[in-house]
């Protein structure tokens, strides 16, 4: 009982890490149409400069870092897309190999600075000790960071559907030249965009830290993860990355756990089935 | 004058072995192997319109099933190799039934997916694919008892396969099929309203691709004697990719031509700098930037208006 209970919170909290990564992701595809595949290197990036900022400055404890580091990422992702996509705005596979180079190029500079020992991020000292619930204990710091996916799932969904920028997102994603037509200014809104979803794909990173660390090859782990969750939740869908997030979540922890040689191959089975009765997502509007 | 010119360039292939050192030669085979890759990928990528980045997947796939019919199996390598290509056919047939559902930035996210699965598959079942240490003590045919061990013997076989496989790709491109083809990928609907079965065409096209792929995988393997999961990784597929782009897409010899500067550079590159990953990284968005039509494609425009705009 205990080894399901676990295995169910280890999935649970690997499906926030995967929110955090692929609500980005699936914002910037639907809004912008460029598959982001710096999006894991954002992560590993978040991850990496994270665990440096803890262990090296004082006074800096987990959840500064996460905020710092985001905002950091973000003005990363902001340059890349100023500077770089920009000027590819109409040549959509320059774009995706653009970030491709990105990702090789952020990664390879990671491995250069950290080196390839993998550098382990200190869980808070206030949520070491296990948590006591029926019985049974809990890792504190895992039931923390679902709790982080949601209350971003909550802060992105009130982003999108009550706010008036959220609205000039919506209607970018729904019909851009309309959308610039009547004043939105589409192009702010890409950077934005941008900012964001690399600013939450870097702060996960952080909250990530302490159940995987920082490793060379943690961007090549996540972004295949993230990219199922995209084609199982549909493009552009919050809700279907939330969704999604928590299927693969489960899938990949189970998988690891009971079948570990054949773990990957399990994660074939969900994204055949939903491609071959809903090509476009389970909450998907667009074809990708 | 263009015949003539290729018959030339053909017998200094044949015959470069005779005054070129081992490493050059290596090297030379490396560029045949990879540049059949490269025009694989551009079956797709060029003339299907449909951007891969999951095409190390055959060639890994086709490796590792030679690898493991001749040592786990005791096949010889001439059925092991009939073996692996038509798995891997069948593999492409499953993976394009999938990817094939979608086009565009979602086929090349789901090819991506279903690389990146294989590559944890090699990485994770360690009883098939001895996982990170990768399978070694492999061997090379020996086609009608002549040896292949030397690198001179193993550049000519490669280069036999190569000239057959651009001849035959040239034909498929060049008949009614590629043309199909190509009307997939300029206009998809009218192809379609003209009673073309899109999806039909893309699939065998994938298959095809599938095939060549799987060819340059096993002499991928015959060369290097030894398989990691490196050969499935995004990097792989990413560097056929460039190859690709990098020669011009959509053109016969410009895979040849990027996967050639690929390999020289990477050769080369690894002698004076350890970060092969970042130069590609730049590579990349030096192309996507400044060269984003590829090198023979701009070499031969600037060659047309020199000419007068004869083209």
């Amino acid at each position: 009982m205990q080894f399901w209970i676990i295995q169910g919170l280890n999935s649970l909290a690997l499906g926030g890490l995967l929110f955090l990564l692929a609500s980005g992701f699936s914002l910037i595809f639907g809004l912008m149409r460029i598959a982001n595949l710096t999006h894991g290197a954002f992560f590993m990036l978040g991850a990496y400069l994270g665990a440096n900022a803890i262990r090296s400055i004082d006074g800096v404890n987990l959840w500064t870092a996460a905020v710092g580091t985001g905002l950091l990422v973000a003005a990363a992702g902001g340059l890349l897309e100023r500077l770089v996509l920009r000027q590819l705005s109409t040549n959509p596979l320059g774009q995706v190999l653009v970030t491709l180079g990105m990702s090789f190029i952020i990664a390879d500079a990671c491995l250069m600075i950290w080196g390839g020992d993998p550098i382990p991020v200190p869980t808070p000292a206030d949520l070491r000790k296990p948590l006591l619930l029926f019985g049974f204990a809990f890792p504190t710091y895992r039931v923390v960071v679902v709790g982080c996916a949601i209350v971003a799932a909550i802060a992105l969904y009130g982003l999108l559907e009550r706010t008036r920028i959220g609205a000039m997102i919506r209607a970018g994603v729904d019909d851009m030249d309309m959308a610039r037509a009547i004043g939105i200014p589409v192009s702010a809104l890409f950077t934005a965009v941008f900012c964001l979803g690399a600013g939450i794909a870097g702060a996960g990173g952080v909250l990530g830290g302490p159940i995987m660390s920082a490793y060379p090859g943690l961007d090549a782990d996540m972004l295949p993860l993230a990219l199922i969750v995209v084609i199982l939740g549909g493009v552009g869908s919050l809700l279907g990355a939330f969704v999604g997030s928590f299927i693969i979540g489960f899938i990949y922890t189970f998988g690891i756990a009971l079948l570990p040689d054949l773990a990957y191959v399990i994660l074939f089975l969900p994204m055949i089935v939903v491609i071959a009765f809903r090509p476009q997502g389970l909450f998907g509007r667009i074809g990708a | 004058m263009k015949r003539i010119s290729g018959v030339v360039f053909l017998a200094l292939l044949c015959v470069f072995p005779l005054f070129a050192g081992d490493f050059y030669i290596n090297l030379a085979s490396q560029i045949l192997i990879a540049a059949i890759f490269a025009m694989s990928l551009n079956l797709l990528v060029g003339y299907g319109g449909l951007t891969s980045l999951g095409h190390a997947s055959f060639l890994g796939f086709a490796a590792y099933a030679s690898a493991w019919s001749t040592t786990h199996m005791g096949l010889g390598v001439g059925t092991a190799a009939v073996v692996a290509i038509l798995a891997t056919m069948v593999m492409a047939g499953l993976f394009g039934m999938i990817a094939l559902r979608a086009t565009g930035l979602g086929f090349l996210m789901i090819t991506l997916a279903l690389s990146q699965v294989l590559w944890g598959l090699a990485y994770r079942w360690v009883a098939v694919t001895n996982g990170d240490n990768g399978m070694s003590g492999l061997v090379r045919p020996a086609p009608f008892g002549i040896s292949l061990d030397s690198g001179a013997n193993y550049y000519w076989f490669t280069l036999v396969v190569f000239v057959v496989s651009y001849w035959l790709m040239a034909i498929f491109v060049s008949s009614a099929f590629g043309s199909a083809l190509r009307g997939t990928r300029d206009q998809a609907r009218r192809m379609s309203a003209l009673g073309h079965d899109v999806w039909m065409i893309r699939w065998i096209t994938f298959i095809y691709a599938g095939f060549w792929g799987a060819v340059s995988g096993l002499l991928y393997v015959y060369y290097t004697k030894y398989i990691h999961p490196s050969s499935l990784s995004i990097t792989a597929s990413a560097e056929g990719l460039l190859s690709v782009i990098a020669g011009g897409s959509g053109t016969l010899g410009g895979p040849v031509v990027g996967a050639a500067l690929l390999i020289i550079l990477k050769n080369y590159a690894s002698a004076y700098v350890e970060r092969w990953n970042m130069l590609l990284g730049f590579v990349f968005l030096f192309i996507v930037l400044v060269l984003p039509e590829g090198i023979v494609p701009g070499l031969k425009r600037i060659f047309s208006r020199r000419q007068g705009g004869q083209s």
